[in-house]
This record gives C-alpha cells, structure tokens and sequence, in this order.
C-alpha cells in the first residue's frame, strides 16, 4: 500500500523529533539518585540536588554551593536562579526541584498553602533596601526623603514585586510619597537604570549595591528597617533526594553559609 | 490558483504532511492551552480594569505612532534599497535589517547609548531641554527601532516584483522622478506598502525587551500592554493570561488582516497604469 511507504518515514521523523526534544529537556530532568529516600541515616550523602533559589541569591548560592560539593564528594548541586515568584509557578507545574529558596515569605507561603513543601520553612537571611545613586550622586541624595524632591528622576520596583512592596512600605511608615519616572518589574532592572547614569537614583537591596561594586554607590537610610525582606528555604515536597536536600539547607543555615551571606551583605533573621 | 493547485501535480509527499501538523500543532497548542486557563467569569472585569486599559490604550497610540515613523522612513529607505545603485548597498540592507536578529534587549541597550541621557545624541539633546528616557517618545523609538525592518522587506521585495517597466514608460512621457514616484511607483505597491504597515503595527504592539530596557515602566506613560502582562504575572495569573489573550487577539486579527492585503500582489500583472 502506498500509505505505508509514507507512514514509516513519518514515524521515523517523529520518533527522531521526539528524542531531540527529550535531550532539549535533559538539562533539567531530575537526578537518577543513587541513594533512596529512607535508607539508613549515616548513609553516605551522594547524588545530585536541584535547588530552586531567588535571583539576589545567585552569588551566595553558587559558592555555598561549591563548599558543599567539595565537603561532600560524589554530591552534585544543581542550581536554578530566577524571580521567587516564577520559581514558584514553576515547582507548582512540576518542575524538579529538591529544595526551593524564596526572596520573600510570600511566595513560600504559597507553595506550602499548596502542600507542595517537606515540614517547615526556615528562615535562613534577612535583605533590606539601600538607595543606589551613580558613583558621582549627581542630584545630591543623601537621604530618603532626598528622593522625593522635584525634578530627580528615581527608579523603583513595582509594588507587585517583592522590592516593590518594601518601597511601598517604607513611603507609608516615613509618610513620604515618591513619583518615581519608571516602576521596574525586577530589582536587576531598577540597578541597570541606575549604573548607566538614566536615574539619579534608584531604590534595590543591601546586597544589589554590594554585587555591583563601584558601579553604583549605596546610601544606606535608617528607615530601611521598616521593611526587612525575610527569605525562607525548604525542603520540595516533590524531591526524590529529601536527605541531600536536608543536608544542603543544613549548609545554608550553618555557620559557612551564614558566613557566605553576610558577607555578601545579608542579615540574620 | 487555488483550484489548479487542488486537481494538479502538488508535489508533497504524504508524509511531510505528517510533520506539517506536527509543526503547526507546536505552534496552536500553546495557544489552546493558554485559551483553555483563562478565568472566564473574571475576564472582562480582569481586561477592563483601569491599568489594563491605560495600557492597551498606550500601546495602542505607541505602535500607531511608530508605525507613522517606519512608513516615513522606511518607504525612501525601501526605494533607495531597491531602485538606487550606490557602494555600500548590501552593507546598508544588511543593516537595516539588523534589528529582525537582535535580540531586543540588544537593542535597548543600543537605544539607551544613543538617546540616553550620558548617550552619543542624548547629551546634546538635554542641552536642548529634550529628555527622552522613560517618556512616551522612548517607547516610540523603541518601536520603531524593530519595527522599521518588517516595513522595508515588505515594501522592498513589492517594489522589486513591480518591476520599472512602468516607471520607464512615464519617464519618457516626460513625468519628472518626484511625480512617476507619486503616480506610478506608490500606487503600484500599495498592497506591500500596506502589509509592510501592518505587519510592523503588530511588532509594534508586541515589542517588551527594548522598551523595558530603553523606557521603563510607568503606568499611562511608558507601561505598554506586554509590560503590564510581565508585570500582572507577578502577582495575578488570571490578569496576566487575560491579557496575553486580548494581545492574541489583536495579533490574530492583524496579521489576517495583512494576509489579505497581501493576496492581490500576484495579480497586479492584470492592473494597467
């Protein structure tokens, strides 16, 4: 039948489709573990554990993650950086993540109204917002009521994003009001205005303006401290590794970890 | 041509069309599956809602302004592409098309070092008192900046189908070049002219990474609709989808639009100046 003839180069093709996007998709398949959940817990640590961390974590992590692979041999520690909030809709459609590290409680809270986290969330960091002015400070800030003068263009994150909310705080406990020129939807944007000179100033964490070194310089202000982002890590419901992801969080909140964060600028909860 | 095509010789093999629906399935699935999460009880407060509506309303002016500015200067650039004869044409085509391949974060950036404040025009442009980072006109530049390349394509490949036949006869009946361009040239390529609009209006309306970078984002001024979408993603997943989908909508509607402007250009043959 001529039908056939067509049929099998068509399956052909399709099998060959199907395999090239299943090697697309391996970069995030989740770990063949060598260890099973449950064995005996003086088991040797090994296999691979993905954790799912908020973007302003990426410099801590990725050497929190470095000592705990040199400390632990035969672990491998995957890492995936981006907003809390994607991460989250990420864990909820299945991405395979062991251990999840969000930039605020809010989004914690909603994986684990989910019943998508393992037990409890610890809080393991504290972040607060500086101002951020071009190395020059051309418009003079000193403070944050300086923000609010007429004609200085300053940059903030929306009240949608986590920095966002803590800007919208600080402006009603400080009774000041800002009009800012732009709303960014990330703090990495509010810091690009700010390094190529667009905004006089722009309002990011602590730790942004540490990460960007001379290219921006931080003011801090006392009333920082009425907004402290708080960020809470946890074991992923889903994770087929729930030892190593215990271990790994255990590396966060210990002291190499902490050390790691604080001198990246974070603060102990 | 439909018909012959329908009865003759085609050509395809059984099996491409195996793939072809693969292909095609790629592309409508996402769509199905976007169709298939809207909130349908909350999608007309979600669409009506004042920031959803400033938004579509900005985008709207935004990309009709920025398709004004590709059609004046895209049309000279088209006919100097594909009527003039000078050194460095190629190179200028290539250029011009540049920003089809950009990323347009890219060209955000390449935006901000030239119209921002510390840019290579900017500078001298605050001296004259014109700020144009995170205005309306940042986003206007910043679509035209992506847009400007659909408009010469279209227009460049209609005026080459055209030919110059025309052109020449006017010419020797004594029709100056400013007056065969007026009479005989334009109205010969209306049609790709017209798809070239509407297809740079639809990346117009489409265009995020060059505006995110170039503009910002501030609600009535510079928040056009696929910013508020990436934005309303954040915090409310129904608006967000609700949203992309009235975008879709648009797109659909644009680009079926353009598909039957563009039909008549085989026929043009048939048209006698």
């Amino acid at each position: 039948m001529r039908i056939t003839r067509g049929t099998i180069p068509a399956l052909l093709a399709a099998g060959t489709l199907a395999a090239g996007l299943a090697a697309c998709g391996g970069g995030n398949a989740p770990p063949s573990t060598t260890s099973t959940p449950g064995t005996t817990e003086t088991a040797k640590l090994s296999g691979t554990v993905t954790v799912f961390a908020a973007a302003s974590l990426k410099a801590t992590f990725t050497k929190i993650a470095a000592g705990f692979e040199a400390a632990n041999p035969g672990t491998k520690v995957t890492l995936n950086f981006a907003g809390s909030s994607d991460l989250v809709t990420q864990i909820t459609q299945g991405a395979p993540a062991d251990v999840f590290a969000s930039a605020d409680t809010k989004n914690m809270s909603k994986l684990s109204d989910a019943k998508l986290i393992d037990g409890a969330a610890a809080n393991f960091a504290t972040n607060v917002l500086e101002i951020a002015v071009p190395p020059s400070n051309p418009a003079n800030i000193t403070s944050f009521a300086d923000l609010a003068k007429p004609d200085i263009k300053v940059v903030v994150c929306a009240p949608q994003v986590p920095c966002g909310s803590a800007t919208e705080t600080i402006e009603k406990a400080t009774g000041t009001s800002l009009a800012p020129v732009s709303e960014e939807s990330s703090v990495t944007d509010v810091l690009g205005k700010v390094t190529s000179q667009e905004a006089d100033a722009g309002l990011v964490y602590v730790t942004d303006v540490k990460t960007a070194g001379d290219k921006v310089k931080g003011i801090p202000f006392t009333e920082s401290d009425k907004a402290v982002n708080t960020y809470p890590i946890a074991t992923v419901g889903g994770s087929k590794n729930k030892q190593l992801a215990q271990a790994f969080i255990d590396a966060v909140i210990g002291a190499e970890g902490k050390k790691v964060l604080t001198d990246a600028g974070f603060g102990t909860p | 041509m439909p018909s012959r095509s329908r009865n003759g010789y085609t050509g395809v093999p059984p099996w491409i069309y195996a793939i072809a629906a693969a292909g095609a399935l790629f592309v409508l699935l996402p769509l199905a599956a976007m169709v298939a999460k809207v909130n349908w009880n909350q999608f007309i407060p979600l669409i009506t809602s004042q920031s959803s509506l400033t938004a579509l309303g900005l985008s709207l002016r935004t990309s009709a302004t920025s398709t004004a500015l590709c059609v004046v200067l895209g049309v000279p650039l088209a006919l100097v592409l594909a009527r003039g004869t000078f050194p460095g044409q190629r190179l200028l085509r290539a250029f011009v098309l540049l920003p089809l391949v950009l990323p347009p974060v890219v060209g955000g950036i390449a935006l901000l070092y030239t119209f921002g404040r510390q840019g290579l025009l900017g500078k001298s442009l605050e001296v004259a008192g014109i700020q144009i980072a995170f205005s309306t006109t940042a986003v206007v530049l910043a679509q035209t900046f992506v847009a400007l390349p659909f408009l010469v394509v279209s227009l460049e490949g209609a005026l080459r189908t055209a030919g110059t036949r025309y052109e020449a006869v006017a010419a020797t009946l004594g029709a100056r070049p400013t007056t065969v361009l007026r009479r005989v040239s334009i109205p010969l390529v209306l049609p790709g002219l017209a798809s070239g609009a509407v297809l740079s209006f639809a990346r117009c309306l489409g265009e995020f990474g060059a505006t995110l970078t170039f503009a910002g984002s501030l609600q009535g001024v510079t928040r056009t609709l696929p910013l508020e979408i990436y934005l309303q993603r954040e915090t409310d997943a129904d608006a967000a989808v609700a949203l992309s989908l009235v975008l879709v909508a648009v797109a659909v509607a644009v680009v079926g639009l353009s598909y039957r402007r563009s039909r008549p250009l085989p026929a043009k043959e048939a048209t006698s100046p």
